[in-house]
């Protein structure tokens, strides 16, 4: 557990692969018992064969497992006095998954990698072919042992996941108000994300102010980005009596010249603020966190329950509440549903733009289609908790951004928006009203 | 500055398979959005979809090209299913985000390591045309051949001779359906679904219908890029689906011939801008701008052009005054 | 259609739809829907809360009650545009019970919205070859081969012509339903309605934002549908109207069925004067809802509050 690094934690996450579609081959072995003919079931007597032989350096050794995985579910051995190992396996031509639990070999060593690029030598897929039979060698020595506790890693991408969803809950919170309120949705919310963590980094490197300084400069500009936004694009628009397919088209066509215009400011690469490659703190096992996740965390959770309060005290928020409720309604009780609108959008700029300083930690950097890489986890977050709904975007967020981080633990990580994704997907099968929409909402 | 040479180019653009593939991007666009009023906003997975199928279907598992095809057009048809079956039920703009994620979702099962050995993950797949080109049926000649700024290849003129086919016969195909009863019904839909519900049409059905045929022709679209160029995840990204739907727009949606007009101007004006807004930095009448910059210009302009189109005109260039392609 | 359409006419009443005292819920001598325990809950507001009612066949019969009485979501629950939290209805001896609204059409089950729903890039005359069933050319397939569809195509739109110079819309055939003003629409809806020729027509608010030129026509359409042998089941504000043409009313009130009985008796009742006059007897319905123009006095204001009042603790209990 001491040995964390990088290629341990690669190395934990290809294992719980393993472990899971062992799971799931447990499952489907189950399955298959209970539904008649016993097909691939592994028995003491199937014909075919994986073995091998586990060695130090000519010796032999004894009560190291291997877990073998494939066709016919998991079984696990353990090495004889001789280091030898075998499994009778039920089919050939078939693919199958060797892993040696490392936490079995005696103390000091471990499975070495005598390519230097596989990351998780204690597993190998082998191939079973035409004859039946295969035989699998694995080479110990001094090295880094490929474990680490699961309990640790868990926790760690739970305490990311948070970090992540509240910074999705500043961005997805303003879209799901702007949402309610108008009617849009708002494809142009990813700039201004952008637009916040850009302004950062034009105070805090460009005219070298401090960060502290920097960044409610930032976010200032974002809420008068977000007004500029209304009063010069979207009031107009609405007077127009355009109806929300156009102004999502049009909040599309927003979107990619905001975009292209970014970029031919800061150009196609990556830009850092100051401090983002910081020192992290070691809080229990091998969980490490940076002051810089803590302090977002924090400042999220504060702005979060401070936009809550003002959305449920103020005279403000509660007309904002009433128009996202029944804007016809709203104005017939002589609420100035246009300067509700505005007050959303100055406040959802503002959000945004501190989501996206705070994104441009997280990720790290800054460039010009950061705020677009999360906006599909942003509507995600919204239509999770319910469209039109603050809190349910809230909610939706937080569990977003959980679900993004702690999926990287069993899937490939450049796949873990798809886990988000499909669970939109998915919700809007079961709940299309999200967690905390109305049902009647949906036309 | 050789003008010239950027109006040849520009002129070429106008038959290079990409401007081919987009035309039928849209003209399935034009089928879902134009006339049954569906929001897809996952143009871009329909056309990787069949492009991969196309691709995949040669390269792993060895099958004649026109087999592939096949299947590349199978492949967006259960895409199609599989989408429609728990959106077309919901409300119009939750089938936009679910069509954008699920396009989101296929690209990164193209770009993911994960798949590598099949998909050729952020490199995508090239060297699947062997059989494609053998099948040229066009005499043999080496060099290009053609007309003024129309000159290609052998291997590209055949790929240029199939598209427009497959262009002709869509249109024809898309005509024929919507002056039909069945085409009545889809732009019914398109008005209320819930009046042509109480009329006794099954709505979900022809929903669904509406969206396998545009589906189909935009893979098709896909499989007819696949066929000029490699196979890149990159270019299937959202910004080519809003680029289609500039394109559809800028054309007039309700219409038969709109998207293929509005997609060859789309690139035609791309071209021109690519090539003359660089050639003007370079002479210096741009002096603010970088090259790099003034290719970025272009995107900006495609974006305020977007905007613009559907303020100021939303039935198109061919769209009928009166008939407005938005309606709620 | 009548010659007289001008003056208002008064056809006779049909009489004698009911077995024993006119009472909510009784049984009639020939129903053509039967409902049984409709109810249907929003948040926490039940909106519709039938115990059982019966629509008498080949009769006029009205649905009224004040606003948010329930009538349009018990229409929406009848043809499958909504669905109950528990309940069975029946139609022609068919349960309903769960049936697809585009089934129940098929059935010969049609209605009309309070929203007119032409369709409105269509022409007038697209809209009314839209309501034909059993089209072949709508399958998907057949609809390449025009042979196969024209003809049928052709006998539909004679008879679209037919209906609408009966509704004097005929000179309007080629324009675009958006062209239509809101009376002309009504028109229109219920012509396309009657292209499928249904058992059952089930009108929602056919008077709502009609030019009263256009009024009596639009009664006149809706006696002769009797005549034809229709039945005919409507929702209307119009006190009036009710009593000119209606064979049979059935008055809801917060969800349920609280009277019924022929429109001359019906109105009398005290259940009827409670559900109207009750609560807010100073309130113009209208302008509360938004239908009608005008200040809001302070009845109004307070009913407005009572609303959301009653959508706070909607939202409270979703």
């Amino acid at each position: 557990m001491t040995h964390a690094s990088t290629t341990t934690v690669l190395a934990r996450r290809r294992r719980l692969g393993t472990v899971l579609i062992a799971l799931a081959g447990v499952l489907f072995a189950l399955w298959a018992t209970m539904n008649g003919p016993v097909a691939a079931h592994a028995a003491e007597g199937d014909p075919y064969r994986v073995s091998g032989n586990v060695q130090l350096e000519g010796a032999p050794l004894e009560g190291v497992a291997i877990t073998v995985d494939g066709p016919g579910g998991p079984q696990t051995v353990e090495t004889d006095a001789d280091g030898k190992w075998a499994v009778a396996v039920p089919e050939r031509n078939a693919d199958y998954t060797v892993t040696l639990d490392e936490s079995t070999l005696p103390e000091g060593i471990a499975v070495v990698d005598e390519s230097g690029e596989d990351t998780t030598p204690n597993v190998k897929e082998v191939h079973v072919g035409p004859g039946g039979r295969v035989s699998v060698n694995f080479f110990i020595g001094e090295g880094e042992r490929h474990t680490t506790s699961f309990f640790d890693q868990l926790v760690e991408r739970i305490i990311n996941g948070l970090n992540f969803g509240l910074m999705l809950a500043l961005a997805s919170i303003g879209l799901s108000l702007v949402y309610g309120t108008t009617g849009i949705s708002n494809f142009a919310h990813a700039e201004m994300v952008t637009f916040g963590a850009l302004m950062a980094y034009l105070f805090s490197v460009v005219i070298s102010l401090p960060i502290w300084v920097a960044i409610p400069i930032a976010v200032l500009l974002s809420a008068a980005f977000g007004y500029l936004l209304d009063t010069g694009l979207w009031r107009p628009l609405r007077r127009k009596g355009l109806g929300v397919v156009q102004l999502m088209i049009v909040s599309i066509g927003l979107s990619l010249a905001l975009r292209y215009v970014f970029q031919m400011f800061i150009g196609g690469g990556t830009i850092q603020l100051p401090g983002s490659a910081p020192e992290s703190l070691n809080l229990f096992g091998s969980v490490r966190l940076t002051w810089v996740d803590l302090t977002s965390m924090g400042v999220s959770i504060v702005v979060i329950v401070a936009f809550a309060l003002w959305l449920q005290r103020s005279r403000i928020g509660k007309a904002t509440r009433a128009v996202s409720d029944n804007p016809s309604l709203a104005s017939a009780s002589g609420i100035d549903v246009d300067g509700v609108v505005r007050v959303v959008w100055i406040v959802s700029g503002a959000l945004a733009g501190l989501g996206g300083v705070l994104w441009a930690y997280f990720r790290p950097g800054i460039k010009w289609d950061m705020g677009s890489s999360i906006l599909l986890l942003i509507f995600a977050a919204v239509i999770l908790g319910g469209l039109g709904t603050a809190y349910g975007a809230l909610i939706g967020s937080l569990i977003v951004g959980v679900l993004v981080e702690v999926s990287s633990l069993w899937i490939p990580a450049d796949l873990k928006y798809v886990a988000a994704l499909v669970i939109l997907i998915l919700i809007l099968l079961f709940r299309p009203q999200g967690i905390l929409g109305r049902r009647e909402r949906i036309g | 500055m050789d003008i010239l040479q950027i109006l040849s180019n520009t002129l070429a653009q106008i038959l290079s398979p990409t401007t081919i593939g987009f035309v039928l991007a849209a003209i399935g666009l034009a089928v879902h959005f134009g006339f049954t009023g569906l929001l897809n906003m996952g143009v871009a997975g329909f056309m990787a979809v069949g492009a991969y199928g196309f691709a995949i279907s040669i390269l792993t598992f060895g099958l004649p090209w026109w087999l592939a095809a096949l299947i590349g057009i199978g492949a967006a048809v259960v895409f199609a299913l599989i989408l429609g079956i728990p959106t077309l039920r919901l409300r119009g703009d939750y089938l936009s985000i679910v069509t954008i994620a699920a396009a989101e979702v296929v690209r990164l099962l193209f770009l993911t390591t994960a798949f590598k050995d099949v998909t050729g993950s952020a490199d995508g797949l090239s060297g699947f045309h062997t059989g494609f080109r053998a099948s040229n049926p066009l005499p043999q000649f080496s060099g290009n051949a053609g007309f003024g700024p129309w000159s290609y290849s052998r291997d590209q003129w055949w790929v240029i001779i199939i598209g427009v086919a497959v262009v002709i016969v869509t249109v024809l195909f898309v005509w024929a359906l919507m002056r039909s009863p069945w085409g009545r019904v889809i732009k019914g839909i398109r008005e209320d679904e819930d009046a042509v519900r109480a009329l006794g049409k099954n709505v979900f059905s022809f929903k669904m219908q509406a969206l396998v045929v545009g589906g189909v022709i935009i893979a098709l679209g896909g499989i007819v890029t696949a066929m000029g160029t490699n196979v890149n995840p990159n270019v299937y990204v959202t910004s080519q689906t809003f680029y289609i739907w500039t394109a559809l727009l800028l054309g007039g949606a309700a219409t038969i011939f709109g998207p293929v007009l509005g997609a060859v101007l789309f690139w035609v004006v791309r071209a021109f801008l690519s090539n003359l807004l660089p050639a003007l930095v370079n002479i210096g009448a741009l002096p603010f701008l970088s090259g790099e910059q003034a290719q970025m210009l272009v995107f900006v302009l495609i974006g305020i052009a977007l905007m613009l189109l559907v303020i100021f005109r939303p039935q198109g260039i061919l769209g009928n005054r009166k008939e407005l392609t938005f309606v709620k | 259609m009548s010659s007289d359409a001008t003056a208002p006419v008064s056809r006779p009443k049909t009489t004698g739809l009911h077995v024993g005292d006119a009472r909510p819920g009784v049984p009639k001598v020939d129903p053509i829907i039967v409902a049984d325990g409709v109810r249907r809950q929003f948040g926490g507001l039940t909106a519709v809360d039938v115990e059982h009612v019966e629509i008498p066949r080949g009769a006029i019969t009205a649905l009224i009650g004040p606003n948010g009485a329930g009538k349009t979501t018990f229409f929406n629950l009848l043809t499958g545009f909504d669905k109950p939290n528990e309940g069975t209805w029946s139609f022609d001896g068919k349960s309903l019970s769960g049936v697809p609204a585009f089934r129940v059409a098929r059935l010969g089950l049609v209605r009309t919205f309070q929203l007119t729903k032409a369709l409105g890039l269509l022409t007038v005359l697209e809209n009314m070859k839209l309501g034909a069933t059993g089209q072949r050319g709508e399958r998907f397939w057949s609809s390449f081969l025009p042979f196969a569809w024209r003809r049928q195509d052709a006998e539909i739109e004679a008879k679209a012509r037919e209906l609408l110079v009966k509704f004097k819309l005929d000179a309007k055939a080629p324009d675009f339903a958006a062209s239509l003003s809101g009376g002309q629409r009504k028109l229109l809806e219920m012509a396309r309605a009657l292209m499928s020729e249904p058992k059952l027509v089930m009108l929602d608010e056919p008077m709502a934002g009609v030019n009263p030129a256009l009024t009596q026509s639009l009664l006149d359409h809706i006696l002769d549908l009797k005549d034809q042998g229709m039945t005919v089941l409507f929702v209307e504000h119009d006190m009036h109207m009710v009593r000119h043409i209606a064979d049979w009313v059935i008055v809801m009130a917060e969800g349920r069925v609280v009277a019924e009985g022929p429109p001359d008796t019906v109105m009398k009742e005290q259940a009827v004067i409670d559900a109207y006059l009750g609560a807010h007897q100073d309130v113009d319905l209208g302008v509360v809802t938004g239908r009608v123009a005008g200040e809001h006095t302070t009845a109004e204001a307070e009913l407005l509050e009572e609303i959301e009042v009653a959508a706070d603790v909607e939202e409270g209990e979703a």
